[in-house]
């Protein structure tokens, strides 16, 4: 069997990049006045065809690449699917957004697309550095982008609050994997392994995880470094807030996910009653905060907040199950998340004119459309059966159960159904308040590449909802790259070293 | 070679209906939408028919499924499978039959509302998740289900959107509901990591292969499973969602919140009657909490004024009757009371429905009166449930509420036949209350001075009047199964088969012996002696009625402000949902203040639009707005959560 081509393992992130380069090179050539949606179109074009070459990937065997930098296996593909799909359906939904509102939005795609570089490159990363690199490719240009509504103010706080506390949680990254370094002389997750199980220095090994729990903590907005995330929702656009609150946190779970489970596995002793506290912590704030919450997108910060929690209770698990469980709540998440903010950006548009729940009163008779696919959103974040949330939710809590973590489950299953109570306050404004005409809007009718994107997110949450099981199988073969003896407990497998030393 | 019967269509139906009318009713005409929703619950009910006529040559249990695996995880998988035996057969026909009579009843009560298609679109939707639930083969397939009703009646109880009360309703029956969901969700998860499965068939087996199996997580999982059941079958502590729930029209009341949803509690506790069979201790709870919730209820049915109010909490009364029948394992006798109840109360609440009607939409007992020469069907009809629903031989309730009794009578609850004999006793002391309170509602309706305002009730120019056809229709064929409804299980000691019972036989039969309850040596002469000794209870209330709210009309003020304390906390309920708030609630938003107080949770700085209108100013507005203090004050935030993260790696390091 002949090497697979370096080139090929980095191929969608090869295709991005060259769309964007060209959408950035083209978008001066134009004039201001011409529409920008060609670039857009261009976008989707390339978003395709990394999708598709993500999934060609699958045929792949799974091996390394770059000397040892970069590893393709059916994790990594998982992840670059789940992340290239939010990166099509954010297109999708915002060809129209700036329409008439900013010009050079050109660079807007480019910055999409170069940030979903970085995050495809932070999955399939199994060094570091590289880790680090792809961090800072996609947080670069969500920073910018969460300010990309250039003449509101709030739109600027939230980009200025984003950067800063961003660059103050990437050093702890960063000097966490110095000290991994000073401690097993590497900073490739699999060495780093090898000098974990050997048992030397594990106070500095122990230091250098909490470090980087703490900036991918910040990242996924994990309690207690979730501070950031209402301020920034509330102030950047729509569709960046449905694309950033769904696609940097795939990547920065996954990214988890590789470190504790493969890099610090036998050292789970230590991350995993860290995790057990974000993730109580992260529910219970979250779903407490968003109880009072008249603020639509404020309220939804706080719900993916304890939505980070609930993917936290996967991780607790460590298990081949509980990785799955992992994968599979953030696709789920990912959906419903992204459809819940594309319709709240239709609905309030560029200038952000509907803000508080009280503005939504009764418009299911204004907007029979897209009231049903927020209600099936917000049916999926409160967990009810046959949508992709409750299925989530279960296979989560299952597989939690199954590694004896009763307790978590217990407090998570409150926590879920507190939450049903803020999410039913919305639905209840869509549906059963009368509808104010004194207040109307006029929002300019739909257009197909919208549509097309909510019928895709609709879709998504009712198949992983109702026939989960091709998705699962997909997450699970992700899992068995981890754990290839699939079905024995993770910890079994783990431990070993520990005992014979 | 078993026999196809097409389970899988079965929910299709209704769902098919719910998706034609939810996505086109709009734009269509009254008469297209009517016709959709009657055929496709109308079809619904003929193939339960169908299956009904070929049951006897089905191999029992008849499994049928869909998707295998439906869903695989490492360990265990879950099957889209239905289930079919006498028990399900049994629930098909009630939710099928009363679901359609209550959507031809609907046509006619529904005619003027706005929003008509909404309401069928949503009435099939139940229809569907009910039929799910009914037909589950496993627990989560049941949990879906279970579910899925419960958003169908949130959508329903909030169907008139114009008052924000009913907008409340929908949202407290959803929020208490997710209290059981709850404790549902846990018992199902101990079950996935105790039996590495959630199908009916293989974990009762498993129970059956292991005699020596009692106790311990089983009543864990029992308890709560009883959790669910509170909520959906709102039984103390959940029951306070469902007087609520009356904000919504009418024949969903009776269809959802009478005859079929709130009895999934029930259904619940009988299908899984193997796990409770194996815990005294869960059993002895089911049974309490029943006769509890079913006098606790009936008390506060006679102060009611209004005429849903009252019958809401005679639900909830009744309910805590066939909770207390489960409690005591006599699963089949709560089935039949779960039967005849659907028949008598669905009648109860569509007549009063009638009565709304005619009067323009009056609830209030008090607007009512002398209403029985004026809408003589109503009259006749409801005249059948109140027999029925108080125990009168030989209406429905009467087989039923005494076959409870006997079995209660007879059982030792938590080891003691003297805690059995109380629970009969409170039981009997229900029977009275029920009567009394039933006859209340029934003079102050329809006989007295008319106390309504005859202009108010002037709609469409015909003053008070009875109902179209479609309305009467259902109001008969229900108040003929009020009567007759009963006989199906009229029992040995009167000369009659039990065949109800015996039908149940293969779902019951083994639980019959197997079950903690020691059955004391029960002879026929004690049962006739007992349903007499009920009989006669029953009409004592009556009595009662008749002197207060017939002869004396002007006693019963006069008895409220004598003894004004009681009269009070009856009114309020016990100031139950007073409670609750001061202890759940308010403690609960207190916390999500604390948690967005504004040292946390700074917020975008206020007014800022403002502020930066132009372009120009955007540099030092911002540089400003990083000198307010917030971008510290997180970064504060975030270095204090860090520490705490590296000191806590850092003990773990340490000590372990």
């Amino acid at each position: 069997m002949t090497a697979v081509s370096p080139a090929l393992r980095i191929l969608p992130e090869i295709l991005l990049t060259l769309t964007g380069v060209l959408v950035m090179v083209t978008e001066p050539l134009l004039s201001a006045k011409t529409s920008r949606k060609p670039l857009g179109i261009f976008a989707l074009l390339g978003t395709l065809a990394a999708i598709a070459a993500s999934a060609w990937q699958l045929h792949l065997p799974a091996g390394t690449a770059f000397f040892n930098t970069i590893q393709t296996d059916a994790f990594s593909v998982f992840f670059h699917l789940l992340i290239g799909g939010i990166l099509l359906v954010t297109l999708l939904v915002s060809l129209n957004y700036f329409e008439g509102h900013s010009t050079y939005v050109g660079e807007f795609y480019a910055l999409l697309l170069f940030s979903a570089v970085g995050m495809m490159l932070m999955t399939s990363a199994i060094e570091l550095l590289m880790v680090f690199l792809g961090l800072e490719i996609s947080s670069i240009s969500t920073y910018i982008l969460a300010g990309y509504r250039k003449r509101s103010a709030v739109s600027a706080e939230a980009s200025i609050k984003y950067f800063l506390l961003g660059s103050f949680a990437t050093a702890f990254f960063l000097y966490g994997v110095a000290l991994c370094f000073g401690a097993t002389g590497s900073t490739n997750i699999h060495s780093i392994a090898t000098g974990v199980a050997s048992g030397s220095s594990p106070l500095l090994l122990a230091l250098a995880l909490g470090m980087m729990l703490i900036g991918l903590g910040f990242k996924v907005s994990a309690a207690p470094f979730h501070v950031w995330t209402p301020d920034v929702y509330e102030g950047a656009p729509a569709p960046v807030v449905g694309f950033m609150s769904t696609a940097p946190k795939a990547a920065a779970f996954a990214v988890l996910l590789r470190i504790t489970y493969t890099g610090f596995g036998t050292m789970s002793h230590i991350w995993i009653p860290l995790l057990w506290i974000m993730a109580v912590a992260s529910m219970t704030i979250g779903n407490l905060g968003a109880l009072t919450q008249r603020n639509v997108k404020r309220m939804l910060a706080y719900s993916s907040i304890a939505h980070a929690g609930y993917l936290l209770v996967a991780f607790t698990a460590f298990s081949a199950d509980g990785l799955a469980a992992a994968c599979f709540y953030t696709a789920a998440y990912a959906a419903m998340n992204v459809g819940a903010f594309a319709i709240i950006s239709y609905l309030s548009g560029y200038d952000e004119r509907r803000v508080h729940l009280q503005d939504y009163a009764g418009l299911a008779k204004r907007h029979p459309l897209a009231s049903a696919a927020m209600a099936i959103f917000l049916l999926s974040l409160i967990g009810i059966p046959f949508t992709a949330g409750f299925f989530g939710k279960f296979y989560v809590f299952t597989t939690a159960m199954h590694s004896g973590l009763w307790i978590l489950v217990t407090i998570g299953l409150l926590n879920s159904g507190l939450a049903a109570f803020y999410y039913l306050r919305f639905l209840s404004q869509l549906y059963m308040q009368p509808y104010d005409a004194a207040q109307d809007i006029s929002e300019a009718p739909a257009q197909p590449a919208f549509v097309l994107g909510i019928a895709i997110l609709v879709a998504a949450v009712l198949v992983l909802g109702i026939i989960p099981n091709r998705v699962l199988r997909l997450a699970q073969a992700g899992a068995a790259t981890y754990f290839p003896c699939s079905g024995t407990n993770a910890a079994e497998v783990h431990t070993q070293p520990n005992l014979l030393r | 070679m078993t026999t196809n019967m097409h389970l899988w269509l079965l929910p299709l139906l209704p769902l098919a209906g719910f998706l034609w009318n939810g996505t086109l009713g709009r734009r269509l005409p009254k008469t297209l939408v009517t016709s959709v929703a009657l055929l496709f619950s109308g079809a619904a009910f003929a193939q339960v028919l169908w299956i009904a006529a070929q049951f006897r040559s089905l191999a029992l249990p008849h499994v049928e499924s869909f998707a295998t695996p439906w869903i695989a995880i490492h360990g265990f998988q879950v099957d889209f499978s239905f289930l079919l035996d006498p028990l399900t057969l049994i629930m098909l026909l009630v939710v099928t039959g009363v679901g359609f009579l209550i959507h031809l009843y609907s046509v006619g009560y529904m005619a003027h509302e706005e929003g008509y298609w909404r309401f069928f679109a949503y009435l099939n939707l139940f229809l569907f998740f009910m039929l799910t639930l009914v037909l589950a083969e496993n627990f989560l397939l049941l949990f879906v289900g279970w579910e899925g009703v419960g958003l169908a009646s949130y959508l329903l109880i909030g169907f008139y959107y114009n008052k924000d009360s009913a907008a409340d309703a929908g949202k407290k029956a959803f929020i208490v509901n997710r209290i059981g969901d709850f404790g549902f969700l846990l018992a199902i998860f101990l079950l996935v990591a105790h039996f590495g499965t959630l199908s009916f068939t293989s974990i009762f087996g498993a129970i059956a292969a292991h005699p020596a199996m009692q106790g311990g997580v089983l009543t864990t999982i029992a308890l709560l499973l009883v959790l669910g059941a509170t909520g959906k079958s709102a039984q103390i502590p959940l029951y306070i969602w469902l007087p609520d729930a009356m904000e919504g029209p009418t024949p969903v009341s009776a269809l959802i919140h009478a005859a079929t949803m709130v009895t999934a509690g029930i259904y619940m506790v009988a299908r899984t009657h193997v796990l409770f069979d194996r815990s005294p201790l869960a059993l002895g709870v089911v049974a309490i909490i029943g006769a509890a919730t079913a006098i606790f209820a009936a008390t506060i049915g006679i102060v009611q004024t209004d005429i849903k109010r009252v019958l809401a909490y005679s639900t909830v009364s009744q309910l805590g009757y066939m909770f207390l029948a489960c409690g005591v394992a006599a699963y089949s006798s709560a089935i039949f009371h779960l039967v005849t109840h659907a028949f008598f109360k669905a009648l109860l609440f569509l007549a009063a429905g009638s009565v709304i009607h005619a009067l323009g939409g009056e609830q209030d007992l008090r607007a009512m009166g002398g209403l029985r020469k004026k809408i003589p069907v109503t009259f006749w009809t409801m005249t059948a449930a109140v027999f029925a629903i108080c125990g009168f031989f030989p209406f429905a309730g009467f087989f039923s509420k005494d076959a409870i009794l006997f079995a209660v009578f007879n059982a030792s609850v938590l080891h003691s036949l003297y805690l059995g004999k109380l629970l009969w006793g409170i039981g009997l002391v229900t029977a009275g209350l029920t009567s009394f309170y039933m006859f209340r509602l029934w003079y102050l309706t329809f006989f007295g001075s008319a106390r309504y305002n005859e202009e108010h009730a002037e709609h469409g120019g015909h003053g008070v009047h009875e109902s179209s056809w479609t309305m009467l229709l259902p109001l008969i064929v229900l108040g003929v199964l009020s009567l007759v409804g009963g006989w199906m299980g009229w029992p040995e000691a009167l000369g009659g088969h039990d065949s109800f019972a015996h039908f149940l036989d293969p779902v019951f039969g083994a639980s019959a012996a197997a079950a903690p309850v020691v059955m004391s040596s029960a002879s026929a002469g004690m049962e006739r002696m007992l349903a007499g000794l009920s009989m006669l209870i029953a009409l004592l209330g009556w009595l009662l009625a008749d002197i207060l709210y017939h002869r004396n009309p002007k006693l019963p003020e006069r008895m409220a402000q004598k003894c004004s304390a009681l009269h009070a906390l009856l009114l309020h309920k016990y100031w139950i949902d007073e409670l609750y708030g001061a202890i759940i609630v308010r403690p609960l938003l207190a916390i999500s203040r604390v948690v967005l107080w504004r040292g946390v949770d700074a917020g975008i700085v206020d007014g800022s639009g403002v502020a930066l209108a132009s372009g120009a100013s955007g540099f030092s507005s911002i540089v400003r707005r990083m000198q307010s203090g917030n971008i510290r004050s997180y970064a504060g935030w975030l270095a204090m959560g860090a520490a705490l993260v590296l000191i806590f790696v850092f003990y773990l390091a340490h000590c372990i």
